[in-house]
């Protein structure tokens, strides 16, 4: 947990701040021709809760975590550490996998969360700097424009994300054949199927949450 | 899920002849097209010595992992204890496993872990194993580091030591729970002569002091040799040459895998007096 969620901290907040900066940024001119700038903080909101912010994080951890973790299996495979510790009589997926899945499970959601602020505050400052939005106004619009259904949603999707981070990374680690070479194919092979798994799961979930309504 | 009840049920018919650790009954493995282990059939007893002599790729390895259930036979039947473990599931085999003592030919120690909770992994980890105090296990720990020369190391991570070190600490691991059969795969390999002599003379000492079966797959005769026509003496603590006429209490039979196949079967004598250009290749005339 410390080397998934701490550890992760310093890249989720530039992440989270940025993407928000931009978002800001970007969207500042579009508003702007229709007059609307007073909306950005409902924009940003809507769009780094719902997606940005548990996609970007995910995408971030599986880049930094999913391929660690299967390098570190891979590399226990090959140098028959896996083997060496289903013969000393025990379970390999109790004793790896597990605290994993749950590390991540755990710590994704949390840091989602982290991402989600930082990037409320990325956009704030291009507001108030850009823009002269107040803080009154910028917080206002974001706050209300939440919805219980955002924040479900929001909170959802890195779940789903950990676990499939997590389960990648384990099987790609523990699948890994050929020696070091075996390594570093099953690790990019975790990483690429993550980000696959990320973007299509992120579409059905929102899928379901638009048909709530 | 097959209930442990029903393993029993699945025991060997040979199982009657008492003390039987270990029996292939035509074993074969296959990797994809490739077969490692073909139509394979073997028994060995409590406090037999096997030496496994082969080239590489020849099977050594698969066949010591078939042992212990890491790799599943395609065909025929393989019995550990008495208990047929072929089909057994992996929860039921890890207690099993929990009797068996191995050294991988790659060390498999983990390297995030320091020598002494390597060593106490298997009497800290094993279910099967009644959970004990942390001084006991650091007093059994200590003990098997001591067997091995080793005991000064325990702080240390396995990338701070040698090659032969780390394979000292592979042999302690293996003996920490006093199995009764321990696999060696490859114990020598990759060693300088000297570190290979003195792992061999850990492997009698082993064998002779805690009377268990062994089975070493090497690719140097000498390690057999070693193993049976040596006997460790706890009164001198040094290794003593025995009669080499088969008399001499200890159990060694020498098996030479060749693609798979087990090309010979019997004595150092039977080796030796071998014709065949193959299993000729391993004896040192």
């Amino acid at each position: 947990m410390d080397i998934i969620g701490v550890g992760s901290v310093p890249v989720v907040i530039m992440n989270g701040f940025f993407t928000g900066a931009v978002m800001g940024l970007q969207l500042s001119r579009a508003l702007a021709t229709y007059g609307a700038t007073g909306q950005i903080g409902q924009l940003v909101a809507i769009t780094l809760v719902r997606e940005l912010g548990p996609v970007l994080t995910a995408i971030m951890i599986a880049g930094r975590n999913g391929s660690g973790i299967a390098s570190e299996l891979g590399s226990m495979k090959v140098t028959e550490q896996i083997d060496a510790m289903r013969a000393l009589g025990t379970d390999p997926i109790q004793k790896l996998v597990t605290p994993r899945l749950i590390a991540t499970a755990v710590m994704l959601p949390l840091l989602t969360i982290v991402a989600d602020f930082m990037g409320l505050f990325g956009g704030f400052v291009i507001s108030m700097v850009l823009l002269n939005i107040t803080a009154a106004q910028y917080w206002s619009t974001a706050w209300r424009a939440l919805q219980y259904n955002d924040v479900v949603q929001g909170l959802l999707k890195p779940f789903a994300f950990a676990i499939v981070i997590a389960l990648v990374g384990c099987y790609y680690g523990m699948n890994t054949t050929g020696g070091t070479q075996g390594v570093g194919r099953a690790t990019t092979q975790a990483v690429v199927v993550a980000f696959i798994w990320i973007i299509v799961i992120t579409f059905f979930i929102g899928r379901i949450f638009v048909n709530l309504g | 899920m097959i209930l442990a009840s029903e393993h029993e049920a699945q025991s060997s018919p040979a199982q009657g002849s008492r003390g039987e650790v270990l029996r292939f009954d035509n074993v074969t493995v296959r990797f994809d097209q490739e077969t490692a282990l073909d139509a394979v059939s073997f028994s060995m007893s409590a406090g037999e010595t096997r030496i496994l002599l082969g080239a590489a790729g020849s099977g050594k390895t698969v066949l010591i992992k078939t042992a212990v259930g890491l790799i599943r036979a395609d065909a025929g039947r393989v019995y550990l204890f008495g208990t047929d473990i072929t089909d057994m599931d992996e929860r039921h085999l890890f207690d099993l496993r929990a009797k068996v003592g191995i050294l991988f030919q790659e060390g498999g120690l983990f390297d995030s872990m320091t020598i002494e909770e390597n060593v106490a992994y298997p009497l800290v980890n094993q279910r099967a194993r009644t959970p004990m105090p942390a001084e006991v296990v650091q007093e059994k720990v200590l003990e098997a580091l001591s067997f091995v020369e080793l005991e000064r190391t325990v702080a240390q991570f396995p990338s701070e030591l040698s090659g032969g070190m780390r394979r000292r600490v592979g042999i302690a691991r293996a003996v920490v729970t006093e199995p009764p059969l321990v696999l060696y795969d490859s114990p020598t390999a990759g060693l300088d002569p000297i570190t290979a002599t003195t792992i061999m003379a850990l492997i009698v000492k082993e064998r002779d002091l805690r009377n268990t079966a062994a089975v070493v797959a090497t690719h140097r005769y000498q390690d057999g040799q070693l193993m049976a026509n040596f006997r460790y003496n706890p009164q001198r603590g040094a290794l003593e040459r025995v009669s080499s006429d088969g008399k001499n209490g200890l159990k060694t039979t020498f098996m030479v895998m060749r693609d798979g196949r087990i090309a010979f079967e019997g004595s150092e004598a039977e080796l030796e007096s071998s014709t065949d250009p193959y299993i000729a290749k391993f004896v040192k005339r």
